[in-house]
């Protein structure tokens, strides 16, 4: 029997408003305390109760923590979907299933082993309430796992302690459900399994946190006062978490009166007027929003961006088009983000690839949008903003002070003889502005027709387009300020990936095996739009550059395509866009594929489970 | 929206309010709007309105959205800041900007295609919100800018200029207001510029929302035989419901109980609002009695002006959300940002 340590994946099949999350999540949890690299990716409906959902937990040692598509072990709890589950099992894995139900024999496998725990019957004979009988099964199969995969029980139960602490009856509940599972698998099967977990020390730095609260929690730290949104899944999270932590740190000690505040918006297009409007009296303001809504924005983000007023806008992008699949995840924002309105616009975009990075890049983002006077996007997804990930602590430094761009104070304004709104360009073409209520001398019509960079009405050909170049100057002087591109070059690298945001994980895990196997490339991430001057050069350097994103149509690709002199030729595309996250599998398999390289099959996970089979009772 | 500037010069016997402006200092650049239009009368009696309150010109601000009357804001008041919007627009906006800056006065200009087609779920939800602006409607029933086309103000059986009828019920802001909780409302005309001026004097001491629709005939598209929005017909049908005078906060004055039982009411910022003259029976603040005053009366074709609702009671979207007193703008950094000890403590609660 050859034992994988911290190295597999499992996957949940639950039945969706069961109680499942927490179940999951405890297992996740208790896993990521053992101080082992773990992910836990969340797929679920757009539905309160009754449909399929999915979470999936990998493990691994090294620090892949990409999605992984081969799953040792499937908890198949759900019997809607037990044929698929099934399925889905690699060769000599586990499958356990709540066997107070005969599972129909024509769904076995033969080289899947079989584990049988009668959950349901267990919850039935120990617990009364109905609610509770169903809601317990979670925590009883989290006790089989935890018997199964040697999860370390002491965190299990501090745990459940923590979450419980002053709900006796539940706490009580849940440790007697635990140890339903518990016991039954530990009479019943041999274990652990050949595959389980061992306490190691890759955490202590760590945090685990979905991006929404992440970029959330940036926001705060920003100083944005001002925040409009209109609910939408799945950004929806992050303005709650707005409002937890605004709560906690914004209340004035004086006065007890809020330093923030939150508005729910009739609409998007509500949303972004508001932003825009606090904006442009010198708060910092955001909204956070999805696709559909950034749609509806499109008409107010071409207005700040033509008046030039600072704004911005978190887009958790999720699968489109229209409704699309509102609980899956998608980077199909791109191109509607980055000339987002009508006419010729074009936005500054920042692209996080984890929520560490959520973090990071909010106050950037502020920054940026009031030193270029513009809108700007925090690009995250569903799959960074609602799973949990495992990331280095967020590092505040104190010294940082809010750039808060070229702003007229009532000094400066009172040395003027007088201000003209669209003059005086600095070396990023950007002119001062002004704010409402400081003084008469600095007050300026602010509009979206057609203006002289006097800030005037006009119709004239050449006063409109004076401004119009100097407004794309401007964009292009941003390329030197967003965040540089993460770039990692091998020896002997035949060619180059590029890829952004979520997908960093699997792209890097992806790279790692394809150079074990002699097929060498080397690195790119792009973190922001207009491009830095990196980016160009990396797709230079490459005779062959794979862009590696989660949509149809090659968005990133087309951006490159567009605002960079590389030859289309030089751009191929890996592209995998059905709304589950990344693996390294689909990478591993798209560029072999493009290479012309005969593709063996890739187990991401090394070994395989060869061990005794543990019989069903 | 070409604005041609006036001239600066300023005759020395011009009156001079507590600031010691004139209202020249309360002026914008020169209309644009057509000869006549009714517009360029309100925008005077807003120019009037906030010399005469006094209120420091950088201390206004003044939004729109699209369309004729959303032209105006150039037009009064050069010292505030403007913000000309996209169509229908302007209430988010002006939320947004009341929302980060409390202390300025808020005036939002909007047409009836603005506020009534394009805007019309803005509006309202700044009227639920009760944000604390004047908003203006400067009401003639017609597209102008586009032509002529109907608006959703234009009452049935109204004519075009072609003839051609409308056929659908009108939206009137007024009873909108009324049921969906507006605090100030009022209805006047833009002929009748004594009326105005107190109306929007009063609005800007409301406590939150001052809705004000303004029947203003477009001399272009809408004034013609047939309209009910012309200035012939608005003139005929008028009936000045209630009368309304405003006293700021700062002259101290005894309430007198009006005529025929009328109501003196107190402004959140001290001021009164004295109605002269109500129609008995009349409540300016009994949401229902204006309900069934306006309904009897505007089924007669009568054009009910006057301040004719007013709540001051109800708390505005700042109150509502317990923001802190000055403007969010005026909230240092240092106050803002929890720094790196707080956020060390937190990560605790993400292992």
């Amino acid at each position: 029997m050859r034992n994988r340590v911290n190295d597999f994946a499992l996957k949940l099949a639950n039945v969706n408003g069961t109680g499942s999350a927490s179940a999951n999540g405890l297992l996740m949890q208790a896993i990521f305390r053992m101080g082992i690299p773990v992910s836990g990716k969340n797929l679920f409906p757009s539905n309160i109760q009754g449909l399929p959902t999915w979470y999936e937990i990998r493990v691994n040692k090294n620090g892949y923590t990409a999605r992984s598509l081969d799953y040792d072990l499937m908890i198949a709890m759900n019997s809607q979907t037990y044929a698929r589950d099934i399925k889905e099992v690699r060769e000599g894995g586990y499958l356990l299933y709540d066997s107070s139900w005969p599972l129909d024999p024509e769904l076995l496998r033969q080289d899947v082993h079989f584990m049988g725990v009668p959950f349901a019957q267990l919850c039935n004979d120990n617990f009364r309430d109905p609610r509770e009988r169903i809601l317990m099964k979670n925590i009883a199969y989290a006790g089989t796992l935890v018997a199964a995969l040697q999860v370390d029980m002491e965190i299990v139960a501090e745990l459940l302690e923590e979450k419980y602490a002053g709900k006796k009856k539940l706490s009580e509940s849940n440790t007697r459900a635990l140890r339903l599972g518990y016991d039954y698998a530990r009479d019943h099967f041999d274990l652990p399994l050949p595959f389980h977990l061992e306490k190691m020390d890759a955490n202590s730095d760590k945090i685990l946190i979905d991006g929404n609260t992440a970029v959330a929690l940036g926001c705060v730290y920003a100083g944005a006062t001002v925040a409009a949104w209109y609910p939408i899944t799945p950004s929806t999270s992050a303005m709650d978490a707005f409002k937890v932590f605004c709560e906690k740190y914004r209340k004035d000690p004086e006065t007890g009166k809020n330093n923030f505040i939150i508005i729910q918006a009739e609409d998007e297009l509500a949303a972004i007027g508001m932003v825009i409007g606090a904006a442009w009296s010198g708060a910092r303001a955001f909204t956070s929003t999805a696709g559909p809504g950034i749609s509806l924005m499109n008409e107010l983000l071409g207005f700040a961006y033509y008046a030039e007023i600072p704004a911005v806008i978190i887009d958790v992008e999720r699968v489109g088009p229209s409704t699309g699949m509102p609980t899956r995840t998608q980077q199909g924002d791109l191109l509607e983000c980055a000339y987002a309105s009508h006419g010729d616009t074009k936005h500054i975009l920042l692209f996080p690839s984890n929520p560490a990075e959520c973090f990071e890049f909010a106050p950037v983002a502020f920054d940026l949008a009031e030193r270029f006077q513009t809108p700007v996007f925090l690009m995250s997804d569903l799959d960074i903003g609602m799973n949990d990930w495992v990331v280095p602590r967020l590092k505040w430094n104190d010294a940082y002070q809010p750039d808060r761009g070229r702003v007229l104070s009532l000094e400066e304004i009172e040395k003027l003889p007088k201000f003209q709104r669209y003059t005086g360009e600095d070396e990023n073409q950007v002119t001062p502005r002004t704010l409402p209520g400081v003084h008469p001398k600095a007050s300026y019509f602010t509009r979206g027709s057609g203006h002289t960079k006097f800030g005037g009405y006009t119709e004239i050909p050449d006063e409109y387009q004076e401004v119009m170049d100097r407004l794309l100057k401007k964009h292009q002087a941003a390329a030197k300020h967003v965040p540089a591109p993460i770039i990692q070059r091998r020896p002997d690298a035949i060619f180059g990936i590029v890829t952004l945001g979520g997908c960093d994980p699997a792209v890097r895990e992806a790279l790692d095996l394809l150079a074990e196997r002699g097929v060498v490339g080397d690195f790119m991430r792009v973190r922001g739009f207009p491009f830095d001057s990196a980016v160009e050069s990396f797709l230079a350097e490459h005779d062959i550059n794979f862009v590696i994103e989660q949509n149809r149509d090659a968005q990133l690709r087309s951006l490159l395509i567009l605002e960079t002199n590389v030859s289309k030729d030089k751009l191929r595309s890996v592209l995998v866009y059905g709304g589950f996250p990344l693996s390294a599998r689909h990478v591993i398999d798209g560029v072999l594929e493009e290479l012309g390289l005969q593709n063996k099959p890739v187990f991401v996970a090394a070994g395989r489970p060869k061990g005794e089979v543990p019989m069903e009772e | 929206m070409p604005s041609i500037v006036k001239p600066v010069a300023t005759h020395p016997s011009l009156q001079r309010n507590e600031l010691g402006l004139t209202i020249r200092d309360y002026e914008g650049s020169m209309s644009t709007l057509c000869a006549g239009c009714g517009h360029d009368s309100i925008t005077a009696a807003i120019t009037r309105a906030f010399w005469e309150v006094a209120t420091p010109p950088h201390m206004v601000a003044k939004l729109s959205g699209i369309g004729c009357s959303s032209k105006t804001p150039a037009y009064f008041v050069n010292g505030a800041h403007g913000l000309n919007s996209a169509h229908g627009r302007m209430p988010p906006i002006a939320t947004g900007a009341n929302a980060a800056n409390r202390e300025l006065i808020y005036i939002g200009i909007s047409g009836d295609g603005d506020s009534l087609s394009i805007g019309l779920g803005h509006m309202c939800h700044a009227i639920r919100r009760n944000v604390r602006m004047i908003y203006v409607i400067e009401n003639n029933g017609v597209y102008g800018l586009t032509k002529g086309q109907f608006s959703a103000s234009a009452d049935v059986g109204s004519k075009s200029k072609r003839g051609d009828p409308n056929r659908m019920a009108p939206i009137d802001s007024v009873m909108l207001g009324l049921s969906i909780g507006a605090t100030f409302i009022a209805r006047s005309f833009s002929g009748d510029k004594e009326q105005l001026v107190p109306i929007l004097k009063a609005a800007v001491s409301h406590r939150g929302f001052a809705l004000i629709d303004v029947i203003s005939p477009c001399v272009t598209f809408n004034d013609h035989e047939g309209s009910t929005k012309s200035y012939l017909y608005t003139r005929q049908h008028d009936l000045k419901a209630t009368e309304a005078d405003f006293v700021p906060p700062s002259s101290e004055i005894l309430a007198q109980i009006g005529q025929n039982g009328a109501v003196n009411v107190t402004m959140h910022d001290g001021g009164v609002v004295r109605f002269k003259g109500v129609p008995p029976n009349y409540d300016p603040t009994d949401r229902r009695k204006v309900m069934d005053y306006l309904e009897e009366h505007q089924g007669k074709g009568e054009v009910v002006t006057g301040l004719l609702y007013l709540d001051e009671n109800v708390p505005d979207l700042h109150e509502m959300s317990n923001t802190s007193d000055i403007a969010l703008t005026k909230v240092p950094y240092h106050k803002l940002c929890p720094g790196a000890a707080a956020l060390h403590r937190l990560q605790e609660d993400f292992r």
